[in-house]
């Protein structure tokens, strides 16, 4: 049920972000999904992607500080409000969320990406309040099971 | 003026018996009360006898930074505790200051030498002066404000970090005179010139120091504020500002020789450079009580002349500074040196060693920003944490150095590495 997210130091530099999906393609490595959060002197991505220890080994060797952090990927219907209860329950059992962002789908569900205080205990409580998660597998494949 | 007409104006000659008189009751005062000078000595077979004068002045030992800090903190005074009427320090290479002290008869004599200063400048009873240097520990404020009063000038003791305030009192008390560092100077023109009072202020004269400045610098500062700038040298091992200073003829800073002998070295093989070879300044104080030095390496590289000089006076002229014999930096004032922020890094246990400082000059004040690489070992994927690091890192420089860090975290293996010394220090102030 953990997903392997793997994150960037990103210097706010001109070509850095370039560089590093550069060393994505020429790996063949595919992004799930990912979220750019940005300072005033440096940025931050987070990514998930196809290969998360490959893709890792691969920016570390360019020079990169990557990264790998356990997330979870919670599926929550499309409508207005799903969004809320989940954050809701979560908020009841004392739980904060770090960060989080959306898996991109094709699909008519979602999943939202969560870095949580504590993992296990959320991992608990959101089984208990019938919540489905991503596997690590349909994480990073996704969108390659979606246009197959 | 010339405001000690007697002393500023002797013959080369009656310069010379005067500093053998005076180096040779120093050597014997010295010889006796300092423990420290009294080995180094009979290490080198020296009696105080067989200094007969200023020609016998290179069979000194040098003295440097590091030996103060040896005798951290008082073991170089010549006189016992009960005669020191003041303290002053400046931060040193490891954290620790190095401390100086004065006699009642010191402070005299730092005043003496300060009035001259503002003297030379045209300061007079008729003046009031702010005095915008930091007041404490530095010996900028103080000294300053003990010359200009001695000199009989309205002090107005600012200190710093409000130029609002100063601004306002400036125009409002008609201050006709400003002692604060040159770039310190450039923001306030460039705040008044903001408000629109550039034209409304009174100031005609200001005595800059505590850092390096160049001619153009000066030139900037007389032609935004319609004043004349003057350049004050000095440290705080030897006396403070007032060590030397120059005149309207701007052709050097004279030295203050009846107080200081000025030699110019090689730094490397220490030989004497020749008259208007650059080299590094050394001094020997030859009526300082608290803390007397010889030869002090001040590390400062510039060249000197004993020619007379246009406004009558004969005292010897050094030539603006043409930078430092090792790699300390003079930042708003503050001495930083690279081993600090290495020492202070390694000891947090957090930071990688590999980090680079840039000076930088923005809106003419200093900055100093600490560029630290993201190691992989602290490097975390939550911002907040990044965040904290770079405040812990911020908080830790500040408190070694004594002055406010930017820390910027950069990604790894981008600070340039080289083979032999590093490359640490990256200067973007031009002095121009």
């Amino acid at each position: 049920m953990l997903i392997k997210q793997l994150s960037v130091f990103i210097e706010n530099k001109e070509g850095r972000l370039e560089r590093v999906t550069q060393v994505l393609k020429d790996r063949n490595i595919n992004i799930a999904s990912f979220s750019l959060a940005d300072t005033a002197e440096y940025g931050m991505l987070r990514m998930i992607v196809s290969d998360p220890d490959e893709c890792r080994r691969a920016l570390k060797e360019e020079g990169f500080s990557a990264k790998l952090t356990d997330v979870i990927a919670v599926k929550i219907p499309q409508r207005p409000g799903t969004l809320h209860k989940v954050l809701k329950v979560l908020y009841d059992a004392n739980l904060s969320v770090e960060y989080m962002y959306t898996l991109a789908t094709a699909g008519r569900d979602t999943s939202i990406i969560m870095k949580i205080s504590d993992l296990s205990k959320a991992l608990e409580i959101l089984k208990q309040s019938g919540y489905e998660l991503c596997t690590a597998r349909e994480a990073y494949e996704i969108n390659n099971i979606e246009n197959k | 003026m010339i405001w000690n007409e007697t002393k500023e104006c002797m013959s080369r000659d009656d310069i010379l018996n005067l500093q053998s008189a005076r180096l040779k009751k120093t050597v014997s005062r010295v010889y006796h009360n300092v423990e420290f000078y009294r080995k180094k000595m009979q290490q080198l077979g020296l009696e105080p006898s067989d200094i007969k004068g200023i020609e016998d002045l290179d069979k000194l030992p040098f003295t440097t930074k590091e030996d103060l800090r040896d005798n951290y903190p008082f073991g170089l005074f010549a006189v016992p505790q009960s005669e020191i009427v003041r303290i002053h320090a400046s931060s040193g290479t490891t954290g620790k200051a190095t401390v100086v002290g004065y006699t009642r008869r010191d402070i005299e004599i730092w005043q003496e030498c300060v009035t001259r200063v503002l003297a030379m400048a045209g300061v007079g009873t008729n003046d009031k002066i702010q005095v915008a240097y930091g007041y404490g520990l530095f010996t900028g404020g103080l000294g300053l404000h003990y010359g200009a009063e001695n000199l009989g000038a309205t002090v107005i003791p600012m200190s710093t970090g409000n130029t609002q305030r100063l601004i306002t009192m400036m125009e409002d008390f008609e201050a006709t005179a400003i002692a604060c560092t040159p770039s310190y100077l450039l923001h306030i023109a460039e705040v008044l010139e903001e408000v629109g009072k550039i034209d409304k202020i009174k100031l005609k004269a200001a005595i800059c120091g505590a850092e390096p400045w160049t001619e153009n610098m000066r030139k900037e500062i007389e032609a935004k504020l319609k004043l004349n700038a003057y350049d004050i040298y000095g440290l705080s091992e030897i006396l403070g500002p007032g060590v030397a200073a120059d005149c309207d003829a701007h052709d050097g800073l004279h030295v203050y020789e009846d107080h200081f002998i000025p030699e110019i070295v090689n730094p490397e093989t220490l030989a004497p450079c020749k008259e208007g070879e650059v080299g590094e300044l050394v001094i020997t104080t030859i009526t300082k009580e608290a803390l007397p030095l010889f030869r002090y390496r001040t590390k400062d590289l510039t060249s000197i002349t004993y020619e007379p000089c246009k406004c009558g006076r004969t005292l010897a002229r050094i030539s603006k500074f043409k930078g430092r014999s090792d790699d300390m930096l003079i930042i708003r004032g503050v001495n930083v040196f690279p081993s600090q922020v290495e020492a202070a890094l390694l000891e947090m246990g957090e930071a990688s060693p590999h980090y680079v400082l840039i000076v930088d000059r923005v809106n003419n004040l200093d900055v100093l920003e600490i560029q630290v690489e993201v190691e992989e070992r602290f490097f975390s994927d939550e911002i907040r944490m990044l965040e904290s690091l770079t405040k812990k890192i911020s908080h830790v420089l500040q408190s070694a150095l004594g002055l406010a860090v930017k820390v910027t975290l950069v990604e790894p293996k981008t600070i340039a590495r080289s083979e032999g010394k590093a490359k640490r220090i990256i200067d973007r102030r031009k002095l121009i």
